[in-house]
């Protein structure tokens, strides 16, 4: 496929591990927050072909592991309700909630419907209108736009039965709560490549000032993340600390702008607790007042009860990248993607399940 | 959820409207309806980045040439650092 193929190709990615390995003198602490690019670290096994002294972690880059075990309760509650059609991306389906999950309520009978884009959602309610329709809206900015133009369009048709959980997460505030934990150990961040295609990358502007990190806007398959790496060490090494654009091919500095310009219209910051991590201040997105009618939470009167989150899953300090998943007692055993304790597991984009798809056995120390 | 493949533009639809845009897009011979809201300047022939159902940006080939341009002098620049150091 073009645009592809030519980014996975070996000879680029042994030149670009070449080059690494003659440029870094030190070791160097280097996070992503992506889970597409933790997938294709671990898939591609760039992490183990990169020389030792560079160590890569793994960070919340996962929307679908820091939904509050709160919200999936909520999804689990409305998806249990007979007048609903319950709609969501796949991937929220098996994420445990205190006690269930969306997939034993659509076993047990209820209309839980998977969706490739939120746009389906709003289909389905416009040809039911006797359902109420009520879309998961979960995802990083990457994933904002379509569920701003779902909620938008629905107002402009005036539909009266959809509504949208909203669940959205923002990088940079995740990216500023790591920095400033005393136990940071992370130098230097690949910053997602589809996030900053929606928003572009002034925001990590200030970020890689104030902290003293490079930070490299970085693609998704092995090319691109080797010449991010790269592009990350050889800041580190000459003591430089700027925002630099891997991805130039997608990304622009501004980002999207008629994309922006529809998720202002309808969602405004919020804070948001991040499961496995807490409340970081102003980083999600919630409706704004003027689209409140299409707020599930409020449709359907919710109130979020403390999750029950009493089991030996450490997803949360996997998803700071303090523990890796193989540290994780129940890896593989009492966890595995069939029977998820955690969330990380469980997403195509969780870092368990990265590790348990492609690497099972134990790494040598 | 950060998961976008490019795809190749085959053919547009949609009235005076732009964010009712829509096109057929071909990724490696797959089709699929996507969204063009968001990238009113894209046309057939054009390579986009489509993330659930919706066109996010569009590939610049120039960009796209241009880094792998950049890795094909890598292994040279390599070459040459490694003689210095012998």
């Amino acid at each position: 496929m073009k645009y592809v193929d030519e980014y996975r190709d070996a000879e680029a990615s042994q030149r670009l591990l070449g080059a690494i390995r003659a440029t870094v003198t030190r070791p160097w602490t280097i996070m992503e927050i992506c889970g597409g690019q933790t997938h294709a670290i671990v898939k591609f096994g760039l992490d183990e072909l990169l020389p030792d002294t560079i160590t890569l972690v793994h960070g919340p880059g996962c929307p679908v592991c820091v939904t509050a075990a709160e919200t999936v309760d909520e999804a689990i509650e409305l998806a249990g309700r007979p007048d609903v059609t319950f709609c969501s991306f796949g991937d929220m389906l098996r994420v445990p909630g205190s006690r269930l999950d969306l997939l034993s309520v659509k076993a047990a009978g209820g209309d839980v419907r998977i969706v490739y884009s939120p746009m389906d959602a709003v289909t389905l309610a416009r040809r039911h209108p006797e359902r109420q329709v009520v879309f998961f809206a979960v995802g990083f900015e990457t994933t904002a736009p379509a569920n701003a133009m779902a909620a938008y369009q629905a107002k402009r048709e005036e539909l009266r039965n959809f509504s949208l959980l909203v669940s959205h997460v923002l990088v940079p505030p995740a990216i500023e709560a790591i920095l400033s934990s005393p136990a940071n150990q992370v130098q230097g961040f690949l910053a997602a490549g589809h996030v900053c295609t929606v928003m572009g990358y002034t925001e990590y502007e200030p970020i890689a000032q104030s902290y003293g990190v490079p930070i490299v806007v970085t693609g998704f398959e092995p090319v691109d993340i080797l010449q991010g790496l790269y592009m990350c060490v050889r800041q580190l090494e000459t003591g430089r600390a700027e925002v630099e654009n891997q991805y130039s091919r997608v990304v622009s500095r501004e980002g999207n702008l008629p994309a922006q310009r529809i998720m202002r219209e309808v969602f405004e910051i919020v804070d948001r607790n991040w499961r496995g991590i807490g409340v970081i201040p102003r980083s999600g997105f919630a409706l704004r007042a003027e689209y409140r009618d299409f707020d599930a939470e409020r449709r359907f009167a919710l109130s979020p009860a403390p999750a029950l989150t009493a089991s030996p899953c450490i997803a949360g300090q996997v998803l700071q990248g303090v523990k890796r998943p193989h540290d994780c007692p129940a890896f593989g055993t009492a966890c595995t993607p069939e029977r998820p304790l955690g969330a990380p597991m469980v997403s195509s984009e969780g870092a368990c399940a990265a590790y348990y798809r492609h690497r099972r056995s134990r790494p040598r120390a | 959820m950060c998961l976008a493949v490019p795809g190749k533009i085959v053919s547009v639809t949609g009235g005076d409207d732009p964010l009712s845009r829509m096109a057929k897009v071909s990724f490696g011979g797959v089709i699929k309806e996507v969204s063009l809201a968001y990238v009113p300047e894209a046309g057939v022939g054009d390579y986009v980045i489509v993330h659930v159902g919706f066109a996010l940006n569009k590939l610049d080939e120039q960009d796209a040439l241009k880094v792998l341009e950049d890795l094909k002098t890598l292994g040279d620049m390599e070459d040459g650092q490694q003689r210095l150091q012998e």
